[in-house]
């Protein structure tokens, strides 16, 4: 690297130089990651065409590719993806709103934390599956009983991270708040706030994939449409392209709606000092 | 007038931090104070300012007992302590937040420009070196213009240079503004450079050993040699203070007496 730099400092346009190496490492770096899931699908596609194997049952990237425009076409992949998508977001607001409450609450009040925390830890230990029977019997088994469960799931790492960033708020700047007689509200606002909300941000988006991982859980268990169902429907109908098409769309849904969050809070995170990977 | 009557502070946990400090300080007045570790300086301090008021005895501000924080009152801290999600300008406005915009932004302006940092203004807190970061700090604590400004070792954690320089810059400022400074320190040249007077504390519980007139004319040039008696003179105080030297050899002061210098 050094040696290039230099020699691109000798030729004497090292701006310019400079700035369209940029570009184009910022092009291909990131092309660096399709490697090798594009070797192993092209791999795959050609070993099947060869008729070196049946792909029945792990279908090649053609036949996926197709079924999930066929899917597309028909709408029963929008309309599945709509319903999966409506689920985790209503059990997202809900475990992530209460979440916020009570985290802020147990951070902020030690009294609320030596009453509450204790509970909830031992609630966490449980794991969240096994809930299940209870929501259906409880709540029936349409959506009450699937948002409850993803609101569960997702309102553990939401609770932990904000308590914990609460609690862990830098004792000194405080003062600087207290030194300047910031009254409590302009002290949660312009103190408080901005010093949780890095913490606050990563919590939610490790709670949002959980919410991901427990629709899921939630529509396996049990539901006439979703992209849950998709899985389901083609296992039993021995369809596996459909069940990679399903994943497929988890996994593209799935990163879009972290990245929306990602998105939403970076303006508000610029000031972070963080080594950025580039 | 700042006047200070036997104040004292003794910590929740029992441990007798302070144990009657009396001193009256005047408007524009620039006081030092050192001595060894665990003589309640800063303790001190944070009594003056409000943020941990005494359990005994009173601070009492033009009149007014200072129970809290007060806006006649500054604080710079060790460390700059700049809030890091506000760009260099927001965090020197932070104590204008109830003022008018335009009014906030123009004294922030001249604030920045009068610590010579007019071009950092749009720049992040981490963006800056330490020194520069104090410099924001001290421009932050002085934008509401406060009557006192209390420093607690302001310049400790900064190599010797910036040191040096920041100490010609706060006088500046205090040559422009006049605000009475108190200043924690265990820098003996810098109490010298800086104060009128320099109160020697004594440990257990933290009370005054001794005050120290400094009467010499400023700019004081560190290499003369009135500095250097003023000098020996506080170390011979601090020696004492910490009890290191018999009573009656008090008035020679020993080679090893800058031992205490680095305490």
């Amino acid at each position: 690297m050094s040696l290039v730099g230099m020699s691109i400092i000798v030729e004497g346009s090292p701006a310019q130089e400079r700035t369209a190496r940029n570009r184009w490492a910022r092009l291909t770096r990131p092309a660096l990651g399709f490697v090798l899931p594009v070797t192993l699908a092209v791999t795959w596609e050609f070993v099947v065409r060869m008729g070196w194997a049946s792909g029945r049952l792990a279908p090649p990237p053609s036949v996926i590719f197709a079924t999930f425009v066929d899917l597309a076409r028909t709408g029963d992949l929008q309309r599945n993806t709509l319903v999966t998508l409506g689920r985790v977001a209503a059990g997202f607001g809900l475990g992530a709103g209460v979440a916020t409450i009570v985290g802020a609450a147990a951070g902020y009040s030690p009294l609320v934390r030596r009453l509450l925390d204790p509970s909830l830890q031992a609630l966490r230990a449980i794991p969240s599956i096994a809930w299940v029977p209870l929501f259906i019997l409880w709540l029936g088994i349409f959506e009450a009983s699937k948002v409850t469960l993803i609101a569960v799931g997702v309102f553990f790492p939401v609770y932990l991270g904000l308590m914990g960033a609460i609690q862990s708020v830098d004792r000194k700047l405080v003062e600087v708040g207290r030194a300047f007689r910031l009254s409590d509200v302009a002290m949660v606002r312009r103190i408080l706030l901005p010093a949780v909300l890095p913490a606050y941000v990563i919590s939610l988006r490790s709670g949002l994939g959980l919410g991901w991982m427990f629709v899921v859980a939630a529509e396996l268990m049990g539901a006439s449409e979703g992209l849950g169902y998709l899985l389901i429907d083609g296992q039993q109908l021995g369809k596996p392209a459909e069940i990679v098409t399903a994943i497929v769309a988890f996994a593209i849904v799935g990163k879009a709606t972290d990245w929306l969050i990602a998105l939403v809070a970076t303006p508000f995170l610029r000031w972070e000092d963080v080594v950025r990977q580039d | 007038m700042l006047v200070l009557e036997r104040v004292g502070k003794t910590y929740p946990n029992g441990v007798h931090a302070l144990g009657g400090v009396s001193l009256e300080v005047e408007l524009g007045e620039i006081v030092a104070v050192i001595g060894g570790s665990g003589c309640g300086k800063s303790t001190l301090l944070r009594t003056i300012s409000g943020l941990d008021p005494s359990s005994e005895g009173s601070v009492v501000l033009d009149g007014e007992r200072i129970i809290a924080p007060h806006e006649k009152i500054g604080i710079i801290f060790q460390e700059p302590r700049l809030l890091p999600w506000l760009k260099v300008a927001d965090n020197v406005g932070f104590g204008l937040g109830d003022r008018p915009k335009s009014e906030r932004a123009h004294r922030v302006a001249a604030a920045l420009k009068r610590v010579g940092l007019a071009d950092k203004a749009g720049v992040w807190p981490r963006e800056l070196s330490g020194g520069q970061a104090q410099r924001v700090a001290i421009a932050r604590a002085l934008v509401p213009r406060p009557e006192v400004l209390l420093l607690d070792e302001p310049f400790s954690a900064l190599d010797a240079f910036t040191r040096a320089d920041l100490q010609d810059h706060l006088l500046d400022l205090w040559t422009d503004l006049r605000p009475t400074l108190i200043l924690v320190t265990h820098d003996v040249d810098e109490a010298i450079v800086l104060a009128d007077r320099i109160m020697v504390m004594c440990p257990r519980p933290g009370r005054v050993f001794e005050d120290i007139g400094v009467d010499l004319p400023r700019p004081r040039d560190r290499q003369s040699a009135a500095f250097d008696f003023a000098k020996r003179r506080v170390l011979a105080a601090l020696d004492r203070s910490l009890q290191r030297v018999p009573s009656g050899a008090e008035d020679e002061p020993k080679a090893e007496a800058g031992a205490a210098l680095w305490w």
